[in-house]
C-alpha cells in the first residue's frame, strides 16, 4: 500500500510539497537517529530491495549517504558512477536509464549536473526516482537534513529567520531551502554579492541582503553556501580574499546573528573562503557535523517511502493489466 | 609659491556663489585654521577683528574650488608626461581644489596597496587633493572583476577602465551588479571599440583630410547597450565625457525612466568641434574626437539644462614626441586643468546659462555624486576656494602650462576667465598676482 500522506512515486524536489508531506518525511527520519546511534544499525525493511546510485557528477558525502542509508535499511545497493561508464562510451542519459529499469532496481537514487535531467530520467523508468542534485535546480533530500537538522535543534521551522549566505545563483541547495522553509513558515533571508543573486528571486518571498552585517541580524539560522573556487577569479566575485572580507562568516559578522543561531553549511566546506574555521568548528553552534549525520536518516526514511510506494505502484499496474 | 600657514583669514568684499545653497550675491567669508569659519552677507562691518589677515577680493567671485571627476596624473609610471607635483601646480592655477585621477597608471590602480600610494605621494605635495578611481576591471582587461570592494575601503571612489569601455556585456552587466551590492559608481568610456578604430569623427571632413573615422554611433551604441544593463542590474552607472547629440537624448531617457544615471562631458566638446583638426592639430585629437557643430550645440544645451550633470577637464597630458607625428599616429587627449575654468565659463559668456549653475556642474555636482564633502561654502567644511574674474580676458598659451605637457586644443585661443586665487584648507597654494 502507498504512504498515506506522502503517495509519491519520486521525490523529484521540494517544490510542489506541501507542510503535511515535509513533516511526514521529516517524522519518518526521527525513527531512524536512534538507529544509527546504536550498534546494530541495520532494519530489514528494504530486504531483497535494488537501491541503484546513479551519479553523473561526481560527490562522496551524498553518494556514500544514499548507499549507507540502503544498506542500513537492508537493501542491496550499487554505486555507478557514470562518468567512467556508459555516458563516455557515448550512451545517451534516457538509453542509460532504460537500460538500468530493464534491470528491475525499486530506486534510483540520481545526481545530475543538467537541471531537470534527474526528471527526464524520472519519466523512462518503472522505479522511484530520488533526486541527489540536479544542475543548479533542486536538492531535496538535502533540504530535509537541513529542516530535520533545525527542527531538532529550535523545535520548530515556523517563524525562524534563515539566512542563507553565498552563491545562491548556482545552488540547488539554496533553492530546495527556499521552498522548504518557506512553506514551512520561515522567514528566509538571501545574503549574497549582486552578481551571486538569481533574478526573480525576490518574487518567492525572500528578503536580498547585500550587506552581510544587516542581513544576520537577529537571524535564528546562518546557512552558508560553498563557493566554487572557479567564481572567484573574477567572473562573479573578483578574489578569495575580497570575498572573505565582505561575504565569509566569521566571529564579527555572526556577532550580529542571535546569541543561539545556529551555523550550518551543507559542505564540503571551504575554509578561510565562506567560513573562519573558529566558527565552523564552534561546538555550541555549529550544527555542521550533526546534518551529516542527520542526512543518512532523512535518506533512509526517503529510500523506505518510495520503495514501499513502488511497490504498491508495481502492483496496481499488475492488477490493472490482469483485468 | 609660497604656502602660508593657515592662520584666521578673511574674505572680504567678494561676489560670493555658493551653488550648493544657491547663493550668488554679496558676501564675507572667514577660515580658521583648515576650515571655513563663518560665510554671510556681512560678518565682519567693516572692520575685522585684528589677528585677522584679509584678502580683499575687489568684488570678484568667491567660489567653492572646483571639483574635477576626471582627470589622468600619469603617476606613477609616466612622469615625464605628468607629476602628482606638475599636476598639482596645473589644478590650483586652474582653480581645482579636488581632482580623481583615472586608474590608467603604472602599475595600473587595481589594487589597495596602489590607491594608498597615490593618496600618500599626493598629500606629500599639500596641492590639489587627489583621489582615484580603481580599475573595474583587473589590468584594464576587461575581463575580470576587479577588487572593488576592498579597492573602496582603501579609497577608491569609483571604478572604470579609465580611457578604455567595458565592452563585453557580460562583464559590464556583472561589474554593474557587483558594484551595486557595495552601492559603487561605475564610469563607463562610452565607445564601442570594434568602431572606434579611427582617429577623428567620421564625416566629411575626416574623407576630405583621409582620416579613418570613429563614427558617433560607437558611442550611441554603447551608451544604449550600457543602460539596459543598468536597468537589469540596478546599478550605478555614469557616463564619461559624452559627445553627440543622441547622447543627451539616450541620458534624458534613462533618468526620465528613473535610472541611477548621470553623465558628464569635458569643455573639449560645448567648446569645439571637429573643425577643430583643421590642418592635422594633433592637439585637436581627442578621445572621444571632437563631433560636428550640431553635437556640439546639443552638448551646451545638456550643460544648460543640467541632463549633463557635471563638466570635468578630462585632462589627458602628453610629452611632446606623443603629439609630434602623423595626425593617425599621435596620442589622444588633451591638456585639460588649466582651461577648465575659463573655457567652462564661456558657456555663461555666450549663451544665457547663468554662472551658479556652470559652476554648479564643476563644484556640488560632482562632489555629491562622488560622495565627498567638498564643493559648497559652509561653517565646518574645509576651506578649498577659488576666486576668480569671470569677465577678465587672456590669451591661452600652452608653452606657460604649469602642467607637464602643453597638448591644449585652446592653445592660442582667446578666453574669458581668470583665477586669481586658490585655496586649500584655508591655504593660498595659487596667487596670480
Amino acid at each position: 500500500m502507498r504512504d498515506q500522506v506522502f503517495p509519491h512515486r519520486h521525490l523529484l524536489g521540494i517544490e510542489g510539497l506541501n507542510p503535511l508531506e515535509i513533516n511526514h518525511l521529516l517524522d519518518l527520519s526521527e525513527r531512524y537517529i536512534a538507529l544509527n546511534r546504536g550498534t546494530h544499525k541495520t532494519s530489514d525493511s528494504l530486504k531483497g530491495r535494488t537501491l541503484i546510485n546513479l551519479f553523473f557528477e561526481n560527490s562522496t558525502r551524498t553518494r556514500t549517504s544514499f548507499e549507507l542509508a540502503g544498506l542500513r535499511l537492508g537493501a542491496n545497493v550499487i554505486n555507478m558512477q557514470v562518468e567512467s561508464s556508459s555516458v563516455s562510451k557515448g550512451e545517451t542519459l534516457i538509453d542509460t536509464a532504460v537500460t538500468l529499469n530493464a534491470m528491475h532496481p525499486d530506486v534510483l537514487a540520481v545526481r545530475h549536473s543538467d537541471s531537470g535531467a534527474v526528471k527526464l530520467l524520472a519519466d523512462k523508468v518503472n522505479c522511484g526516482v530520488v533526486n541527489g542534485g540536479d544542475g543548479s535546480h533542486e536538492h531535496p533530500t538535502q533540504a530535509l537534513l537541513d529542516a530535520l537538522t533545525i527542527r531538532r535543534r529550535k523545535g520548530r521551522l515556523s517563524g525562524l529567520v534563515v539566512a542563507i549566505c553565498g552563491d545562491v545563483l548556482h545552488s540547488r541547495v539554496a533553492r530546495s531551502n527556499f521552498h522548504l522553509l518557506l512553506t514551512m513558515g520561515a522567514r528566509v533571508r538571501i545574503i549574497a554579492p549582486r552578481t551571486l543573486i538569481p533574478s526573480g528571486i525576490e518574487r518567492w518571498g525572500v528578503e536580498i541582503f547585500t550587506d552581510m552585517t544587516k542581513g544576520l541580524k537577529d537571524v535564528d539560522i546562518v546557512m552558508m553556501l560553498r563557493v566554487q573556487h572557479e567564481r572567484m577569479r573574477g567572473s562573479f566575485i573578483p578574489s578569495v580574499r575580497e570575498y572573505f572580507r565582505f561575504f565569509g562568516l566569521d566571529r564579527a559578522k555572526l556577532a550580529q546573528a542571535k546569541p543561539d543561531a545556529l551555523i550550518m553549511h551543507p559542505g564540503p566546506m571551504n575554509r578561510g573562503t565562506e567560513i573562519d574555521s573558529d566558527v565552523a568548528d564552534d561546538f555550541e553552534r555549529s550544527a555542521i557535523r550533526e546534518q551529516v549525520e542527520l542526512g543518512v536518516a532523512v535518506r533512509m526514511a526517503v529510500l523506505e517511502v518510495l520503495a514501499q510506494n513502488n511497490a504498491a505502484y508495481s502492483a496496481e499496474a499488475a492488477t490493472g493489466a490482469a483485468k | 609659491m609660497s604656502i602660508t600657514a593657515p592662520g584666521k583669514v578673511a574674505y572680504i568684499n567678494a561676489r560670493i556663489i555658493d551653488p550648493a545653497s544657491g547663493y550668488d550675491g554679496p558676501g564675507e567669508l572667514l577660515t580658521v585654521g583648515e576650515e571655513i569659519a563663518d560665510v554671510g552677507r556681512k560678518l565682519f562691518d567693516g572692520k575685522p577683528p585684528k589677528d585677522v589677515k584679509v584678502i580683499d577680493c575687489d568684488g570678484h567671485i568667491l567660489a567653492p574650488g572646483l571639483v574635477d571627476m576626471r582627470v589622468q596624473l600619469r603617476e606613477p609610471g609616466e612622469e615625464h608626461k605628468e607629476s602628482l607635483k606638475s599636476g598639482g601646480e596645473a589644478a590650483v592655477a586652474g582653480g581645482v581644489t579636488t581632482m580623481v585621477g583615472l586608474p590608467n597608471t603604472n602599475p595600473i590602480i587595481d589594487d589597495e596597496a596602489t590607491v594608498e600610494y597615490v593618496a600618500r605621494r599626493a598629500r606629500l605635495q599639500a596641492l590639489t587633493k587627489v583621489y582615484v578611481y580603481g580599475a573595474a576591471t583587473k589590468g584594464l582587461q576587461g575581463k575580470e572583476l576587479a577588487e572593488m570592494g576592498l579597492l573602496a575601503q582603501a579609497g577608491a571612489l569609483g571604478f572604470t577602465d579609465a580611457t578604455k569601455a567595458i565592452a563585453d556585456a557580460q562583464v559590464l552587466r556583472r561589474a554593474l551588479a557587483y558594484a551595486a551590492t557595495f552601492n559603487l559608481l561605475i564610469i563607463q568610456h562610452p565607445e564601442e571599440p570594434s568602431l572606434a578604430n579611427g582617429v577623428m569623427n567620421t564625416g566629411e571632413m575626416s574623407t576630405r583630410l583621409g582620416l579613418s573615422g570613429i563614427p558617433r554611433e560607437a558611442e550611441i551604441i554603447m551608451l544604449e547597450r550600457d543602460l539596459r544593463l543598468v536597468a537589469m542590474t540596478g546599478g550605478r552607472y555614469h557616463a564619461a565625457h559624452i559627445s553627440t547629440a543622441e547622447s543627451v537624448e539616450i541620458i534624458a531617457r534613462a533618468k526620465a525612466r528613473g535610472l541611477n544615471v548621470t553623465c558628464d562631458t569635458a569643455p573639449f566638446y560645448f567648446a569645439l568641434n571637429e573643425m577643430a583638426v583643421g590642418d592635422y592639430r594633433t592637439f585637436a585629437k581627442l578621445s572621444p574626437p571632437l563631433r560636428t557643430d550640431a553635437d556640439r550645440q546639443a552638448i551646451v544645451e545638456g550643460v544648460k539644462s543640467g541632463l549633463i550633470d557635471c563638466i570635468a577637464s578630462d585632462h589627458a597630458p602628453h610629452d611632446q614626441d606623443s603629439k609630434r607625428l602623423p595626425f593617425a599616429q599621435a596620442a589622444f587627449g588633451g591638456s585639460g586643468l588649466e582651461t577648465l575654468l575659463a573655457v567652462s565659463i564661456g558657456l555663461h559668456h555666450s549663451s544665457d546659462m547663468k554662472l551658479i549653475d556652470v559652476l554648479r556642474r564643476l563644484t556640488i555636482a560632482p562632489s555629491e555624486l562622488l560622495g565627498l564633502d567638498a564643493g559648497r561654502l559652509a561653517k565646518g567644511k574645509k576651506a578649498d576656494l577659488v576666486i576668480f574674474d569671470p569677465d577678465r580676458g587672456w590669451k591661452v598659451i600652452a608653452d606657460d602650462f604649469r602642467s607637464k605637457s602643453k597638448n591644449s586644443p585652446f592653445d592660442g585661443q582667446p578666453v574669458q576667465g581668470k583665477v586669481l586665487r586658490t585655496v586649500i584648507d584655508g591655504r593660498s597654494v595659487f596667487d596670480a598676482q
